[in-house]
């Protein structure tokens, strides 16, 4: 037998009991509750009167729905108010740790785990929310998962799942000028599409990996759904270590020795198997951004739309035709050339202080293109307040974007952050699905650096030039 | 849960790859906090076009569909459980595809509807009897499509997952029953081994001065 995986390892050590099926009921540490997720799995619970076991395995916070702007005023009556009251409700009635919009720990699930060292090496952690794989970046099996499933958690502490298979990918070599994990995210889910990790949990690695910081790290598994996968992970290593120590609730004194010496035994062994193997040449990427409504349409920025005259497969030209009507878009023209409207930065993938300081870098002394309106949004209350104290606002506000408080905004259009019908988005989120951020709306992923370049060019540029 | 066994309907088709969880149920109505009556907000946008092309499940003999026949990837993206509560509250049963996003996937087990992949020729000729608006029937129990040239076409499902469907079983319900014990023993050696993953209420002082929400 092979050696094991990451992935193996922080599975077996959750397996309550295996049933003769072949599936397992596995342990869960860690659960981040939201808004839009958990009303009806606390219902559940409410209904059937049963327990929640365990309240201090579950932190509450409200990230969806909550305005950017005028944090400092209660909510207007609304549906968005009474999801966030619903929420302090339960957390109040189940004893779970509930952190209000205006606080200062306040922000995106993803974003807020990581900061208050709730998400840790080795540790399963869920969440009602699919970018949940975002925390395994510390290698964590982190997974999301829907509310049916929260209310297991809530009654159970375990949920009954079936082990994926193992995929990993290898990334070989150092960033180029102007790439960044997105770009390498982005450029792995146009190569093995939305569906190519169904069933596999990713492992992240190879020798790209000891370049990334920890925050890159969690941009390039963030994504990891949008491969298919809600896994994937990266081994810990002394980037992970030193970016958990001293958080708030990250362990300390001898346990933190206890915790770290078991985190060092976490990467994959190796003679250990995957069932399968990408690879990707870092070196000879460049920054990509998509055209379609779904993130596998994506394409270097030196390219043009695609003519779906050229694509022999029926099925492909069909959703290709689909796609550049609903985009708005005319075959064969350079992507450079697409004009926009909008700018988002921020998201749980892209709204970090490392992606405001890219992005800051770029429209320093420089102004937004007249016909754009910009926005950046930061992932947390933590990363607002480190970026004014490094002046990034000034940066931003000084070129024409607008400042605003943390929550997931304009990535999913619950609040009043939205597109348009027919406005186009230069975006760093996650997800280009039609009307993902408004009604009729359209919009281009992209890294944060590349967010900027477009937001001062006016349309979609390649950050390499801009620079 | 309302359990799953045999379904004979129109099957309506949807010859589309990728149809994600914001297709199914946009984003704007998740602020709401029921998980019934949610049907009317599925496929918002494709049922209510600006042009008026009417969306398959407002065409006839597909309005009342119990089926949905559909292409790769059905359900990806966002893990939102209302994309299964507005299906089955419109009256979807079962969903045919040749792939599903995973989490849509296990949500649906979690809601009486059962998700099909059939790939290949089977998918097409399943597809094409949707599109003839020929009823089709999928039986749980012998794990079938019989179409109504008689043909029977067979798919898997995990044994768990069948019997929780045929039975209408609370999955909760059954590990609080049978296993609450392991899970106890379990939590304690956890315990034990990895202390650090369990928050004391020390840790947890750390919210204690979080401050009043407004409104
Ligand atoms: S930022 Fe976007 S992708 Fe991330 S949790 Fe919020 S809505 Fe989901």
């Amino acid at each position: 037998m092979g050696g094991r995986t990451l992935y193996d390892k922080v599975w077996d050590a959750h397996v309550v009991r295996e049933y003769d099926d072949g599936t397992s009921l596995l342990y869960i540490d860690r659960h981040l509750v939201q808004e839009v997720s958990s009303p009806q799995a606390f219902e559940g619970l409410k209904d059937s009167g049963r327990r929640l076991r365990r309240p201090q395995a579950h932190i509450s916070v409200a990230d969806h729905a909550v305005p950017t702007l005028h944090r400092g005023r209660p909510l207007a009556p609304g549906l968005a108010a009474s999801q966030v009251q619903r929420l302090r409700e339960n957390s109040a009635r189940y004893e779970i740790p509930y952190i209000p919009m205006r606080d200062r720990r306040h922000g995106i699930v993803h974003v807020i785990g990581p900061e208050l060292g709730f998400t840790l090496p080795g540790a399963t952690l869920v969440c009602g929310d699919s970018h949940t794989c975002t925390h395994g970046a510390f290698g964590a099996l982190a997974f999301g998962i829907g509310s049916s499933e929260c209310e297991s958690v809530f009654a159970t502490q375990t949920l009954r799942q079936r082990k994926q298979k193992r995929m990993r990918v290898l990334l070989q070599g150092a960033l180029p000028d102007g790439v960044t994990v997105k770009d390498m995210i982005l450029a792995l889910i146009a190569k093995i599409g939305t569906g190519g990790g169904n069933g596999h949990a990713i492992e992240y690695a190879g020798s790209t990996i000891g370049y990334l910081s920890q925050e890159a790290r969690m941009t390039l598994c963030n994504m990891s759904i949008e491969a298919g996968s809600r896994v994937g992970m990266i081994a810990p290593d002394e980037t992970t270590i030193a970016y958990v120590k001293g958080r708030p609730l990250a362990p300390a004194g001898e346990m933190w020795e206890r915790a770290v010496a078991e985190w060092r035994s976490l990467p994959s062994d190796p003679d250990a198997v995957f069932d399968r193997q990408v690879d990707i040449d870092v070196s000879a990427l460049v920054p990509h951004v998509s055209w379609g409504t779904t993130p596998q349409e994506t394409l270097p920025v030196t390219a043009s739309v695609p003519d779906p005259a050229l694509e022999s497969d029926p099925a492909r030209r069909t959703r290709m035709e689909r796609s550049i009507a609903y985009m708005g878009l005319t075959p064969g023209m350079p992507l450079t050339q697409i004009p926009i409207d909008r700018v988002f930065i921020g998201s749980c993938t892209n709204g970090r202080i490392e992606d405001l300081r890219l992005a800051a870098a770029v429209v320093r002394g420089r102004k937004v293109a007249g016909r754009v309106t910009a926005i950046v949004v930061p992932g947390s209350a933590t990363v607002r307040v480190q970026a004014e104290e490094e002046g990034l606002d000034r940066v931003f506000r000084e070129a024409g974007f607008e400042w605003r408080d943390a929550g997931c905004s304009m990535c999913v259009a619950m609040n009043d952050d939205r597109l348009s019908e027919g406005e186009r988005c230069a975006s760093t989120s996650n997800r280009n699905f039609e009307g993902r951020q408004g009604i009729g709306g359209r919009t281009h992923l992209m890294s944060p650096e590349m967010a900027a370049a477009a937001a001062i060019a006016g349309h979609l540029a390649d950050i390499r030039e801009v620079r | 849960m309302e359990s799953f066994t045999r379904l004979t309907s129109a099957a309506a088709p949807l010859p589309e790859a990728d149809i994600d969880t914001d297709i199914i149920f946009p984003a704007r109505f998740l602020l709401l906090l029921d998980r019934k009556g949610l049907g009317k907000h599925a496929f918002h946008e494709r049922r209510h076009r600006k042009d008026g092309v009417p969306f398959v499940l407002d065409i006839p003999p597909w309005t009342g569909a119990r089926i949905l026949v559909t292409q790769a990837n059905f359900g990806t993206g966002s893990s939102r459980e209302h994309a299964v509560w507005a299906l089955a509250d419109f009256g979807i049963r079962c969903v045919i595809a040749e792939s599903f996003g995973e989490i849509f996937y296990a949500n649906c087990f979690k809601n009486g509807t059962l998700p099909v992949v059939a790939r290949g020729e089977e998918h097409a000729a399943i597809m094409s009897e949707a599109q003839a608006g020929r009823e089709i029937t999928v039986d749980l129990p012998t794990q079938s499509v019989v179409l109504a040239s008689g043909r029977s076409i067979g798919f898997d499902i995990e044994p768990h997952r069948k019997r929780s469907l045929l039975l209408g079983l609370d999955e909760i319900g059954s590990i609080l029953a049978d296993d609450e014990p392991e899970i106890a023993a379990f939590e304690n050696r956890h315990r034990g081994a990895r202390p650090w993953l369990f928050l004391s209420k020390g840790q947890l002082a750390y919210f204690a001065d979080t401050i009043e929400e407004l409104g």
